[in-house]
């Protein structure tokens, strides 16, 4: 139990040291990616095999320890998700890839007992082997700050977290700083919310500390709904006291003594590596009363989402909290005046919060160095889809998409052409290749049509059907529409309907100014953002692959040829030989024809289901 | 209704959780865990305990989409269909799952109870698209014969 400042100074020196005698470490990623790819045997087999060859080595951070050892550690999501598991090397801060239980011995015996480097276990890339972890070009190009514990401590562990200095910008907060301190170098700072508003969070906190309420609360969002997004779940699984922490200091700034984490329910992990962060926290009583004998008391409470996507918009979040159904309300009143149980209430993202300890122990200043001026910082992406490295990244705000793309990414997969780039879930919009410039952050994406969201990247090739990546986002939006307000429950009905009838080739002379206009008032009129931004993917789809939208409704064709109803499903004449198994497996008799005699489709009836070609033992049928 | 219902794991929920209405959201959570669906006894019973109207309780069960009225299968597989796993051709991985169970969009578990499947936004495991889920446990880069295989071991675990 930590009762005063001396007493926290004091545990972070202890646990400095005792990490410090941990000449030799072995992070094994537990992120969820690496997690389901076996990491967790893997850890187990590495200590297994430590101890087998009398390595003296050690899982927890001890107190006080007796001589060197081999730190063994759970560490946060690496980001590199498709090369897991994953495990880093200290203190050479090697990486090593694809991890077999096969390979742990020799993990082991020739790096860990030997010193030597395994190459056939790194990550190699147009013939080059890159033996350090930062070397590698989808690091080498990123500034990792919010995310740099991720990957490199312990995860479960606070001792750990103190190790390193954790928690040292609650003790400057609480011992150096007002609260009026704190508000103002968070709004010098120029700190934008995360979650994909950009509202600066400084005039948030003072909002909220001016209201006169006795009772307020701290909020964070991590509700991470949009489909191809994962950073906060990162950052909650990899870095939990870093987020916690900065809970804290919201509350110390605004005057607040209770704060809920509403998580959504598909991150069981992120739930009980929190809720285990919190415990220790309690424990060393950073959280609970008088902490630290200053008199501010703080407590957290963990609450899982049921799976609705909009809880993700401020006042269906706090309803849900509330166990309420998950609806957003009009506004005014505000979060802030008005937010959880009608209190006032600071509401952030995850990546928000785990900005905050950085900027209160650097300051402002510091912050401001990275980034563009009206939004510093860095932002964490996911980087998924048709990408040669996909995975969790963090770069400069204001870095050019062509450097996310191809210099972090790696470039397309399979050699295929780049298409479009999905950035912010459903509720943003698509660059193209005209936008490789264009540099990412808050206001020239805005100007651009688009939406940093929460920071999702979905890389699409030229393989992609815009026109069905606008049905796919509709069909999400339509299904995650609460209900309460006409234009987005009957609104996103009539688009879907409409995006549904154009990829099956029924698209008719006008639905394009249709959908526009019904963009257009959907955007205009719906009570949340969820609402006002559903057509987003559609506007901009449209905006930039209308062509594709006019072959499909004129013309009937799909141009990626990916539209299933669209195919032309052919026999080759030359090719047939006329052995009738195709005729045996359509499900609707279409093929038809004399036994050694090439067969012929009636294109009336086909279905387009594909079985005579899988049926097919000569390769004759095709899709055109 | 069922007489017969015994309410002791319920209660032992709600105080684990604490009997106020806030809670509800976390206490069905419980009762859905244990039971794998909401049964329908424990509604008035709910109501009773912490006050609150059967309809006000109602309105948020089949509001989220985790909450399931009908009972589900021993193995429930959701089937990311988020972006990253749509563009990584996630749709034939539920195809096929669904024909080899016999089972359809309108019908997700089935008769035997053993398997439920059914789709998700996303799961957040983006990296390695497209992934499944059984009862919580990830199975990345899947693809349909993957599938068939997994349901196949799965079968045996019945």
């Amino acid at each position: 139990m930590l009762k005063t400042r001396d007493d926290l100074i004091n545990v972070r020196s202890v646990y400095g040291k005792s990490l410090g005698l941990q000449t030799k470490k072995i992070l094994v990623c537990a992120g969820t990616g690496c997690v389901s790819s076996g990491a967790l045997e893997i850890f187990d087999r590495l200590t297994e095999i430590l101890k087998e060859k009398k390595v003296i080595c050690s899982v927890t951070l001890e107190k006080e320890p007796h001589g060197t050892s081999v730190g063994m550690k759970k560490s946060g999501c690496h980001g590199f998700c498709e090369m897991g598991p994953l495990i880093r090397i200290e203190p050479q801060g090697w990486l090593y890839t694809r991890i077999q239980l096969a390979d742990c011995e020799e993990i082991v015996e020739r790096t860990i007992i030997a010193g030597e480097h395994m190459e056939r276990l790194a990550y190699q890339k147009d013939g080059k082997v890159y033996k350090k972890q930062d070397d590698i070009p989808f690091y080498k190009k990123q500034t990792r700050t919010v995310l740099d514990h991720c990957g490199q401590i312990d995860a479960t562990s606070i001792n750990e977290y103190f190790a390193i200095g954790g928690y040292a910008a609650l003790e400057k907060a609480l011992f150096e700083m007002s609260p009026d301190d704190i508000v103002d170098e968070i709004s010098e700072s120029n700190l934008r919310g995360r979650g994909g508003g950009g509202f600066p969070t400084g005039r948030k906190w003072s909002q909220v500390k001016r209201q006169k309420e006795a009772k307020k609360y701290v909020v964070c969002n991590g509700d991470e709904g949009d489909p191809g997004a994962f950073m906060d779940r990162s950052i909650m699984e990899g870095d939990p006291h870093r987020m916690l922490e900065g809970m804290m200091i919201a509350g110390l700034a605004c005057g607040a003594s209770e704060g809920y984490i509403y998580v959504r329910a598909e991150y069981p992990m992120a739930v009980s590596r929190l809720k285990a962060a919190i415990e220790q926290a309690t424990q060393y009583g950073l959280l609970g009363d008088n902490i630290l004998g200053t008199g501010f008391s703080f407590r957290l409470h963990i609450n899982r989402g049921a799976g609705a996507f909009v809880c993700g918009e401020g006042s269906a979040l706090t309803a849900s909290i509330e166990g309420k159904r998950g609806m957003p309300r009009v506004k005014p009143p505000r979060t802030v005046e008005q937010g959880l149980f009608d209190k006032p209430t600071v509401l952030n993202n995850v990546e928000t919060y785990a900005n905050v300890p950085l900027i209160i122990t650097n300051g402002a200043a510091w912050y401001k160095q990275v980034g563009p001026e009206n939004s510093p910082g860095t932002k964490a992406f996911a980087l998924t889809g048709n990408i040669e490295n996909t995975g969790l990244i963090e770069v400069p705000m204001g870095t050019a998409l062509k450097e996310i793309i191809f210099d972090v990414g790696g470039g397309m997969r399979d050699g295929r052409k780049f298409k479009a780039v999905q950035i912010g879930g459903p509720s943003g919009g698509c660059l193209t290749k005209e936008h490789m410039d264009l540099p990412l952050d808050f206001d020239s994406l805005k100007k651009a049509g688009a939406m940093i969201g929460s920071g999702g990247l979905v890389v699409m090739d030229e393989n992609t059907c815009m026109v069905e990546v606008a049905r796919f986002f509709m069909n999400f939006t339509q299904n995650e529409s609460c209900g309460k307000c006409v234009p987005c429950r009957e609104g996103t009905k009539r688009m879907l309907a409409i995006l549904e009838r154009i990829v099956e080739g029924k698209g008719e002379e006008g639905d394009i100014d249709l959908l526009l206009e019904l963009a257009d008032t959907i955007s205009s009129t719906a009570l949340c953002g969820l609402g006002k931004s559903a057509a987003f993917p559609v506007v901009s789809t449209i905006k930039y692959f209308r062509d594709e939208y006019e072959a499909h409704i004129f013309e009937k064709r799909c141009p990626t040829g990916n539209c299933q109803k669209l195919k032309v499903i052919e026999i080759e004449a030359a090719l047939c030989k006329g052995c009738s198994k195709c005729s045996r497996v359509c499900p609707v008799n279409a093929i038809t024809g004399k036994v050694k005699e090439p067969f012929i489709i009636d294109q009336a009836k086909c279905i387009k289901c594909g079985a005579c070609i899988t049926a097919c033992p000569f390769q004759a049928i095709m899709e055109k | 209704m069922n007489q017969t219902f015994d309410f002791t794991v319920v209660d032992g929920i709600i105080d684990g959780l604490g009997r106020k209405p806030s809670a509800i959201i976390a206490i069905l959570q419980g009762i859905q865990e244990h039971y794998r669906y909401l049964p329908r006894e424990v509604f008035p019973y709910l109501a009773g305990e912490l006050g609150i109207s059967e309809a006000r309780i109602y309105s948020s069960a089949t509001f989220y989409e985790n909450f399931s009225l009908e009972p589900k299968g021993k193995f429930v597989i959701k089937v990311c269909d988020g972006t990253a796993c749509h563009v990584r051709k996630s749709i034939p991985i539920l195809e096929r799952l669904r024909k080899d169970l016999g089972l359809s969009d309108k019908k997700a578990t089935t008769e035997d109870l053993s398997f439920t499947v059914e789709t998700v936004s996303c799961l957040g495991a983006c990296g390695l698209a497209p992934v499944i889920t059984v009862n919580d446990k990830v199975y990345p880069a899947m693809t349909p014969d993957k599938a068939t295989e997994l349901l196949k071991a799965l079968k045996e675990e019945l």
